[in-house]
């Protein structure tokens, strides 16, 4: 895997994509492309398969049909720590067993940048530090994760997901736990890690996201995947999939469409 | 905070200090008092008579028993304590001694020499480990509950058996039954094919350590951040089940090292992996060196089962480092 391909090939592409749970279609096959610089959200109502989907993004679950490529390679090209070089996950929350330094736990995102004898360096805690001052945590590395509120320990995973650095961010519902200002900040702080730096050396970065907030999704993604629980997939454009009769049919509830200061805003009615 | 750096190479060195003086108290105390200069003369193969011969063929093998089962049984906790993530794990289980226990006692019932109880224990703790592993991996799924469940059912299973075997065997059986049960390293004269094993284990499991640091965090995550999961849990497994094998082969089913010495050492020192790992080793080892030691001469000529004396020494300390970090 040479970084050149890699880095001109699109983050993430899925092929003619279709997801089954036992005997159940989760989604018929659809296609997508992430470029660097793009959100995507992915919406549906519980259990439509959104969790599912993003694994399968993440080469944590093979496809029942079709092909996921990143970087322009499928993930039995990658070896597995190249692959975590290039592509993060943020999985909904776990609880933890052991006692650990919210340093330590941040730390652990540099797994895959340290060789098998490797220990974590002075450059590998000034990242970690950094990522959990953008998190909003910067005195928090001394605290153990069990002392830490629901919010606050989805921040630290948010915070060990930005050490790893990766190319690619799929968040399973980054927005869990947390209060109104910190949705907005960490939403604010992915969109501009992957606006700002899309001509950074190395290619720039993509975020894929499981939100629930269809107003949140209006406002940060560019693309949105819209599972309607019946097997039913919508991909598109941000403003092609979020019509309100889309919306109202997947979630089984009527929704209405707003404009306010010039944004999409839906309510239930 | 935790911060690892300064404190890990100074916890290390500590506890090889405790370590020695422990080797060095087995070794002098007991019915024949022997001077200090006089053990390391016997260790060093200057010594004459009964004093030398009493260290180097009865306390030596004896103390490096002790030491050796702690060493192991801590070491197998740590590993099984990140494999079932979960903190109440300990060697045991997931039925390694009971499948032991069932090996031994079978082997008594029948009589047989001690090399062939030994062996059969051995072999009983790898047909549980095996039974286990095919029972709980048996639809390709493996998930820590599922292990768990079929580990303790194993166990539990194990147990039965081996009272029907303790209900039906004759008086004098009966009794060096007990005495396997109880654990004793009196009896342990070649512990150096479990030295080997504790040795190996932990060359084989030290360069996977921070991997497992990782997947003391969950499954998903450590898949994401490139570790191979399914081959590191079944390494783990082996492993630990291995070195348990090895420990309850040699010196018996000790309780408590195996839960507590990885709880104290992670207290101490935290819960990386490449620390923990040798810490824990050193300490489990040391600590039923203390305990052995003190078993054979706080009563003497009365030996006291050492699982006791673990216990005795093992949960005021714990209950202090409990107390120090209040949660």
């Amino acid at each position: 895997m040479s970084a050149a391909t890699a880095a001109d090939a699109p983050l993430l592409e899925a092929e003619g994509l279709a997801l089954q749970a036992g005997e159940r279609w989760l989604c018929c096959e659809f296609s997508l492309k992430l470029a660097a610089g793009e959100c995507l959200a992915l919406l549906g109502p519980n259990g439509a398969g959104k969790t599912t989907l993003l694994h399968t993004l993440a080469g944590l679950r093979e496809p029942s049909v079709g092909q996921v490529r990143i970087g322009g390679q499928p993930y039995a090209a990658w070896p597995a720590l190249e692959a975590a070089r290039f592509r993060g996950l943020l999985v909904q929350q776990q609880p933890d067993h052991f006692a650990a330094s919210v340093l330590e736990t941040v730390l652990i995102g540099r797994h895959p940048h340290l060789g098998r004898w490797g220990w974590e360096g002075p450059q590998d805690e000034r990242i970690a530090r950094e990522a959990l001052a953008a998190v909003g945590l910067p005195d928090f590395a001394g605290r153990d994760v069990l002392t830490l509120s629901g919010g606050e320990r989805q921040r630290v995973s948010i915070a060990a997901l930005l050490a790893q650095a990766p190319r690619l961010f799929l968040l399973d519902e980054p927005l869990n736990h947390l209060d109104l200002h910190h949705q907005i900040a960490t939403l604010d702080l992915f969109r501009r890690l992957v606006r700002d730096d899309a001509t950074r050396p190395g290619g720039g970065r993509g975020v894929v996201m499981v939100l629930h907030d269809i107003n949140l999704a209006a406002r940060y993604a560019d693309h949105v995947i819209l599972l309607d629980g019946r097997g039913g997939v919508r991909a598109g454009d941000r403003d092609s999939v979020l019509q309100p009769e889309l919306l109202s049919h997947a979630f089984g509830h009527p929704l209405r469409r707003f404009e306010v200061d010039g944004r999409a805003t839906f309510i239930p009615d | 905070m935790r911060r690892p750096a300064g404190r890990r190479p100074g916890v290390l060195i500590a506890l090889l200090l405790l370590a020695a003086g422990a080797f060095l108290w087995a070794l002098a105390a007991g019915d024949l008092p022997v001077t200090l200069g006089d053990a390391l003369a016997a260790l060093g193969g200057n010594g004459e008579g009964t004093a030398a011969a009493v260290v180097r063929e009865l306390r030596l093998p004896r103390a490096v028993s002790a030491f050796v089962c702690g060493g192991l049984l801590a070491t197998a906790g740590a590993l099984m304590q990140v494999l079932l993530r979960n903190p109440l794990a300990d060697p045991y289980i997931l039925g390694i001694s009971g499948g032991a226990a069932v090996g031994a006692l079978g082997a008594i019932s029948l009589g047989a020499a001690v090399f062939w109880v030994d062996a059969a224990a051995f072999a009983g703790a790898l047909s549980a480990m095996l039974l286990v592993f095919g029972l709980a991996h048996g639809d390709g799924s493996w998930t820590q509950t599922r292990l768990l469940l079929t580990g303790v059912i194993v166990a539990a299973g194990c147990g039965a058996a081996v009272s029907m075997m303790l209900a039906l065997a004759t008086d004098t059986r009966v009794l060096s039954m007990l005495f396997w049960l109880m654990g004793d390293a009196s009896g342990a004269a070649r512990p150096w094919p479990a030295l080997a094993v504790l040795a190996l284990g932990l060359a084989v499991v030290l360069p996977f350590a921070r991997d497992l640091n990782v997947l003391a965090r969950g499954e998903l995550n450590a898949r994401a951040l490139g570790v191979n999961v399914t081959r590191l849990r079944v390494a783990l497994y082996v492993l630990a089940s291995l070195l348990t094998a090895s420990a309850v082969t040699l010196v018996g089913s000790v309780g408590f090292v195996g839960l507590i010495v990885p709880h104290l050492v992670r207290l101490a020192i935290g819960n990386d992996q490449r620390v923990l790992l040798p810490a824990a080793a050193l300490a489990g080892g040391t600590l039923l060196l203390l305990a052995d030691t003190a078993a054979r001469t706080v009563m003497a000529p009365q030996q006291l089962p050492v699982g006791v004396l673990t216990a005795l020494i093992g949960v005021p300390v714990f209950l202090f480092l409990l107390a120090r970090h209040p949660r």
